[in-house]
């Protein structure tokens, strides 16, 4: 591969390592608070953060632009270091990124906590353990096939974006050119032999994705009584 | 305050359609079932204790220790120095059965070694040959074993169980009973144990608390309790009462045991054990028949001077007779059920001497004092 074409596939990983990682972080507490909490205004939480599987792309990239920009709390973040703006950053397209992935990585562990119900924490609490050892001795292992399959659909989801981090990123070679981008500027430039290559590379990664999220079902299914 | 001053338990409130008013007062040690149908609350009792479920009016006190008082205190259950026993063995499927067996138990390190022992545990629950086992690979009397012993070694000062056998087989259920009459004996904890399985109160328990829509009906210790007339048990089909006794002699050339109770002596065949040992004995109240004189020659083991304290009436022809063993009626209590004829035809009435012979007297093993 050349490294035109090196430097947007690294980008990408890179970012959505990233993301991933911020993902799981922020997901896996809102999740619980989600799937234990008997809140009557949690429903409207998790419609808040759902909203990025309904809204188009643009609009999401359109008010994250406006929030990362220089009159944005964004904007107010990046004067801590002396710049303007987080708009076309990388630290933008994380944030971007982030946002628009959010529902895909805490569904699947929303699910697995309500799945498994309030006998394990209650036997944990019987057992002298505090909540938050029970959390993390009890709960954190039990829901672990659904923070996997989150990490994995919020990996794949990232390096899958185009729209939000073409409009909170531009495309920039190097700083914020990934590889979906890239591949949409090479089409234009008439590229088609490498947007071809990208493409086909996209083409493997999506089918490797799909298949793994298959094993770790199976092997979850198997391993639980 | 006392250490020893029991459990007061007292609960008020609905959980949906269901309004409960609990008041249950349960002595230091030995094991008292809470018993009842389902459906009468016995486990939201057992919850509340435990501080599972949160009712408002509530006041609970365990061996001088508060843990809940109103709305003012309330100790999580984490605070709670209690083990509990679902009806479903609910190890953690994550964990080998070592590890559900540690999850508990306090920290090693640490001067005092833990008043219940993880070796004593392990030998009592019989569970050496599984520690190294997932819970998935165990059967449903193992995994209620492993249960019990998990919640043995996190250092409980009181026990709750909740049903622990009845989603078992009559085999498991045949397995793990032994069990639990060795833990009741060896330890000196004291336990309440929901049920609505009359034989497991019988092999069991030492006090009863009976249990009715939402409320504590009637308490005190279990032969007291079958013998009261003015109670359900004596009334139901299967009524019986159990007594504790001693080995008083074993005759190896008949193959027969002797127990001693309070006003007289049953005799069971086999040898059931040593000398001094003690036994419970269940006697059936459709057992027990009544003669007003000393019966003729007879293959009956057991005829025993009593006398008639009261009798309640179970049905048009049938009535349940309490009877205090000995000459003076001053002796343990059994019940018989008699039809209204006999009754009549005997010509007994309260107050008078009896005959009482005894069919059959099933024994288990009971706590040595």
């Amino acid at each position: 591969m050349s490294p035109g074409l090196l430097q947007p596939v690294e980008l990408t990983i890179e970012l959505a390592t990233v993301a991933t990682l911020v993902l799981i972080v922020v997901a896996t507490p809102l999740a619980w608070w989600l799937a234990r909490s008997r809140a009557w205004w949690k429903e409207a939480i998790a419609a808040v953060v759902s909203l990025p599987i309904v809204l188009p792309p643009t609009v999401i990239g359109f008010y994250l632009l406006v929030a990362l920009g220089p009159h944005g709390p964004g904007g107010a973040i990046a004067r801590l270091w002396g710049a303007s703006t987080l708009a076309f950053t990388f630290g933008g397209l994380v944030v971007g990124s982030v946002v628009y992935s959010l529902p895909f990585v805490v569904q699947p562990i929303r699910n697995a906590f309500t799945a498994i119900g309030d006998r394990p924490l209650e036997v944990a609490a019987t057992l002298r353990a505090s909540p938050s050892r029970a959390f993390f001795a009890v709960a954190l292992p039990l829901a672990s096939p659904g923070l996997l399959t989150g990490a994995v659909l919020g990996f794949a989801h990232t390096v899958g974006e185009f729209g939000v981090v073409l409009m909170i990123g531009g495309a920039i070679p190097g700083h914020t050119a990934v590889v979906s981008t890239t591949i949409f500027d090479y089409v234009e430039t008439g590229e088609w032999g490498k947007a071809n290559g990208l493409a086909a590379g996209m083409v493997v990664f999506a089918f490797v994705v799909i298949l793994a999220m298959i094993a770790i079902e199976k092997r979850f299914a198997r391993g639980r009584p | 305050m006392s250490a020893a001053d029991g459990i007061d338990a007292r609960f008020a409130g609905r959980l949906g359609a269901f309004a409960f008013d609990f008041a249950l007062n349960a002595p230091p040690s030995g094991v008292t079932a809470l018993y009842g149908p389902s459906g009468c609350g016995k486990t939201t009792l057992l919850r509340c204790i435990a501080g599972l479920n949160r009712v408002r009016d509530g006041y609970c006190r365990v061996n001088g220790e508060l843990w809940q008082d109103g709305a003012r205190l309330f100790t999580p259950t984490h605070r709670r120095a209690l083990g509990y026993v679902f009806q479903e063995a609910s190890l953690f499927p994550h964990l080998s059965v070592k590890a559900n067996l540690g999850f508990g138990a306090p920290p090693a390190e640490g001067g005092s070694a833990p008043a219940i022992d993880w070796d004593e545990v392990v030998e009592l629950c019989g569970l050496e040959p599984l520690l190294d086992r997932a819970p998935r690979d165990l059967s449903g009397g193992e995994r209620q074993r492993v249960a019990l012993g998990r919640a043995l070694l996190s250092q409980p000062r009181l026990l709750l169980m909740d049903e622990p056998l009845s989603a078992l087989d009559d085999a498991a259920k045949a397995d793990i009973l032994p069990f639990l009459e060795r833990l009741r004996d060896r330890l000196s904890l004291p336990a309440l144990y929901v049920t609505h399985d009359m034989t497991e109160v019988e092999r069991l328990a030492d006090h009863l608390a009976l249990i009715d829509r939402g409320r504590v009906i009637a308490a005190g210790p279990l032969g007291q309790m079958q013998s009261d007339p003015a109670l359900p048990l004596a009334a139901a089909r299967g009524a019986a009462v159990t007594l504790t006794g001693k080995i008083a002699a074993v005759d190896e050339s008949y193959g027969l045991t002797t127990v001693a109770v309070a006003g007289g002596a049953f005799v069971a065949p086999g040898a059931l054990g040593p000398v001094g040992a003690r036994r419970r004995l269940r006697i059936l109240a459709g057992d027990v028949s009544l003669a007003p004189a000393p019966p003729g020659p007879s293959s009956i083991l057991n005829v025993l001077p009593a006398r008639v304290l009261s009798i309640r009436t179970v049905s048009a022809n049938e009535l349940v007779v309490v009877l205090g063993l000995g000459g003076d009626g001053a002796g343990d209590r059994i019940l018989a059920r008699v039809t209204r004829r006999s009754w009549e035809r005997l010509g007994l009435s309260e107050g008078v001497s009896v005959h009482a012979q005894v069919k059959g007297v099933a024994l288990s093993r009971d706590r040595e004092a």
